[in-house]
């Protein structure tokens, strides 16, 4: 598994090696598909959480960190350097001096200062809140107490000092499309919503709702030659089947692949050689409520690991665009322990755990599912037989997506499936396991362990960042062993790209998110794109 | 004639409030939030003092009752609510939206006629003969075909193997852009109007006043023009009412198929968003459409045979 993984890597390392190698040729028109829904949430995407409104912060707007997708990493973008106190508290950052929104406004401290405070104005109730929490005097701001967020201070239009509450990595919350920098003098904030102005290298020309979203080129972006291209259209189309149409007849110039697709992209001479893959940072499991007397048993977990033949499921349902999970941390997260083993499959295993458990004869419960067709009923469907003969009786309940995100949250459920982030922070992916994590937040299976607490809380404080991958790698070995869920799949992320397309990267948080300032045409592209 | 529409004017009204009751009612039961839709990708942790925060700034903390009356008195003044997601006003959204499903649904309404009208008509008085029986044949297809498979079969066709259109998007408004998604919205009532027209023109050709008609020397070209066109048309004029209020629904799955900026595509992301005034606006206005084209059919047919006015 961990081969194929490295391959997939090796190969997207190519496609951005090769854009390198070549002389990016400036100009033209990048047909870009958003393919998470059929119109744009909101333009101020200070108020969404969802990748549908990221591709709209990737042209236009930044933040004071940015996600390197080849070393993965957050880095500063807004910076050019940051000073950190001996506590990992305080932090001084030192903004670019060349960066200027698309209204001609410089960026200062005071832009950054004015973004956090919007985010964090429990009258917008901003997804983001939960992000710029990490500052200290948030809570007080929140509260009313205080009139201004008290780690935030200006030292001069240049430098601005940040204080965190306690000595997290900042870059995993700063760098989200919801703590994007807006300007500070933009008088109207309803506008935001209409005309968006940001710090990025495209500026926002035109929005047909339902239809597309059209940036074109900012001439004054800080990168100096870039970006290469004129004009990006990122367009609404969220059915896979047209989007597919319209890239086998060159209208798109990218397209994300669901498992049908990527099967029958492998089999095409034309278009096996262009596809970008890579194991993001989601885990696909089933989780399990303790309030079901038999999931309170870690046996009984267990045997459920065992009892289902997990690779044959992705390799026939989800037709192995996923890679078998073994734990709750992906591959590509620096706390994946590759030499930990994954839940054999094995129902003679799983049926005397059962007989030591006390559950010989079995028991039934309800799985909470979306229809999904890789993380829900579909795959319940699937473990029905194999849970069956190890005595399990399995009901799929299935219910939309937004039902299924309630049902979760007010533990309403026996067991979901369902697929959660689980990077690229691994502290705040382990996090979900914490006991003083509330269930309505991410310890959806209500998980208590001492032990991982201990682990956890000493990451948690840890600075030495080897030192902290390692105690959370022991955590989440710790949380394979207790089984809260069925571990089932990482999602491997597919990228269909035209072959004029250079500078595409393998981002493991979201393939789809793309680098527009560093993406070019070359001269094999249709005259409708140059 | 005047206190005929009025009548049917009014008539409108109850059906409104009936059907605006039952849109806030189903919304109010169906499991999952705005607040918890925003979680339900699973990218992000929820956080409960978000959903909590957004329950509250939304009123959806508030009695079931007590929001109703919210609604009705925001409704009474032709007030939609804002959108929770985009935080605009609900009209403004489908102000945005509501023309390019009037073009498609228009253009839609055009192709069925002019092909199905013509076709209904010629099959009805050579009845048994090739056209009639391949017409007949292509009016069964159109209606058993889903209209997302014709949509990807007439995608594959004219624009992957032949080149001529685009595949999807609304361009620049041009009619490059508009003719798949209209011919694939159009098939269905195509189909439904070519049998119609055929029933009823057949229907008529056996009526006594036809055999009159004849017998006093009239050729069949007067016949079919004098008698026999205008009294077929009053069942066209409601076959085209019935279909063209109902087309604007209908483009739903087109519109979002083709990537076309609709009230449709618009309608499907609020429901899985649970953004309930767009759902509950957007479903208004196509109930309303629908009531305001099949009056309009009535005061038509009204006009065309007079009796319908008396009864």
């Amino acid at each position: 598994m961990f081969r194929r993984f490295t391959l997939a890597a090796v190969l997207c390392a190519g496609v951005s090696g090769l854009a390198l190698a070549e002389e990016p040729r400036q100009g033209g028109t990048f047909n870009f598909t958003a393919p998470y829904g059929s119109s744009f949430a909101t333009l101020d995407i200070q108020a969404s959480p969802n990748t549908q409104e990221e591709f709209i912060t990737q042209a236009i707007h930044r933040s004071l960190y940015a996600w390197d997708s080849i070393n993965n990493a957050p880095v500063l973008e807004l910076a050019t350097g940051v000073d950190v106190s001996d506590d990992g508290l305080v932090y001084t950052y030192h903004l670019r001096k060349d960066a200027r929104f698309h209204n001609g406004k410089a960026l200062t401290a005071d832009d950054l200062i004015y973004s956090y405070k919007r985010v964090a104005d429990p009258k917008n109730a901003f997804p983001g809140a939960s992000y710029v929490a990490i500052i200290k005097g948030v809570d007080d701001f929140a509260a009313g107490k205080s009139e201004d967020i008290a780690g935030l201070k200006k030292i001069d239009d240049n430098t601005l000092e940040i204080t965190f509450s306690s000595p997290v990595n900042p870059g995993f919350s700063l760098m989200q499309n919801t703590t994007a920098i807006y300007p500070s003098n933009v008088e109207d904030e309803a506008t935001f919503a209409t005309a968006p102005v940001g710090l990025g290298p495209f500026r926002f020309k035109e929005h047909i709702p339902g239809s597309q979203l059209v940036v074109e080129k900012f001439e004054d972006f800080y990168e100096e030659g870039k970006p290469y291209l004129d004009r990006v259209n990122i367009i609404l189309m969220s059915e896979d089947s047209a989007r597919d149409v319209a890239f086998r007849n060159k209208e798109i110039d990218v397209s994300i692949l669901g498992p049908t697709q990527y099967q029958a992209y492998q089999q095409d001479d034309a278009l096996k050689d262009n596809l970008l893959e890579v194991a993001e940072v989601y885990t696909r499991n089933i989780g399990f409520n303790p309030k079901v007397e038999a999931f309170q048993d870690k046996r009984v977990r267990q045997a459920i690991n065992h009892a289902i033949n997990t690779p044959l499921i992705v390799e026939r349902l989800v037709k192995n665009k996923a890679y078998p999970a073994s734990g709750w941390l992906p591959i590509s997260s620096p706390a994946f322990d590759k030499d930990k083993a994954p839940y054999a499959f094995d129902p003679d295993k799983a049926k005397e755990l059962l007989r030591e458990a006390g559950y010989e004869n079995g028991f039934s419960f309800e799985v909470t599912a979306s229809p999904n067709e890789s993380w829900g009923v579909p795959i319940v469907e699937a473990i029905l037989p194999m849970l069956q003969k190890v005595g399990i009786t399995v009901k799929p309940k299935p219910v939309e997506s937004s039902a299924l995100g309630e049902a979760v949250t007010t533990n309403n459920f026996e067991a979901f499936i369902w697929s959660n982030q689980t990077g690229p922070d691994p502290l705040a992916a382990m996090r979900c396991y914490w006991s003083k994590t509330a269930q309505s937040a991410c310890n959806y299976t209500s998980y208590s362990n001492p032990e991982f607490d201990k682990l956890y809380e000493a990451a948690r404080e840890e600075r030495d960042p080897a030192k902290q991958t390692d105690l959370l790698r022991q955590a989440n070995n710790l949380v394979q062993d207790d089984a809260p869920v069925w571990f089932f799949n990482y999602n491997k992320a597919v990228m269909a790209y035209q072959p004029w397309v250079h500078g595409l990267v393998p981002n493991a948080n979201e393939l789809a998110l793309q680098p527009y300032e560093d993406i070019w045409i070359d001269d094999t592209a249709p005259a409708s794109r140059k | 004639m005047l206190r005929f529409t009025i009548r049917r004017i009014l008539q409108i009204i109850p059906t409104i409030v009936v059907v605006a009751l039952l849109i806030f009612v189903i919304f109010s039961v169906v499991p999952g939030s705005f607040a918890s839709s925003l979680f339900s990708d699973g990218k992000t942790a929820a956080d409960p003092q978000l959903m909590a925060r957004l329950n509250e700034q939304l009123g959806l903390d508030k009695p079931v009752h007590q929001r109703f009356l919210t609604y009705v008195g925001d409704l009474a003044q032709l007030d939609l609510g804002t959108s929770f997601r985009t935080r605009r006003p609900v009209l403004e959204l489908i102000n945005e939206r509501i023309w390019a499903s009037l073009q498609l649904a228009v253009a839609a309404m055009i192709f069925a006629v002019v092909v199905a009208v013509p076709l209904g008509f010629l099959a009805a008085l050579r009845p048994g003969s090739i056209l009639d029986t391949v017409t007949m044949v292509g009016a069964v297809s159109g209606l058993s075909m889903p209209q997302f498979w014709l949509g990807l079969l007439l995608m594959y066709v004219f624009a992957l193997q032949l080149n001529w259109l685009p595949s999807f998007g609304y361009g620049d408004g041009s009619l490059r852009n508009l003719i798949l998604p209209a011919i694939t919205l159009g098939v269905t009532p195509l189909a439904l109007l070519a049998r119609t027209t055929r029933a009823g023109v057949l229907d008529v050709l056996n009526g006594d006043f036809v055999r009159t008609a004849h017998a006093k020397g009239l050729s069949e070209a007067q016949v079919v023009r004098r008698h026999v066109a205008r009294n077929a048309l009053v069942l066209i004029i409601t076959t085209v009412g019935l279909l063209f209020g109902s087309l604007i629904g209908q483009a739903v799955v087109i519109e979002k198929l083709f990537a076309w900026p609709g009230i449709g595509s618009l309608l499907v992301d609020s429901v899985a968003m649970r953004d309930i005034p767009v759902v509950q606006g957007t479903i208004l206005v196509i109930v309303v459409w629908f009531l305001v084209i099949n009056t309009a059919v009535d005061v038509i047919y009204a006009l065309v045979d007079p009796r319908i006015k008396q009864e």
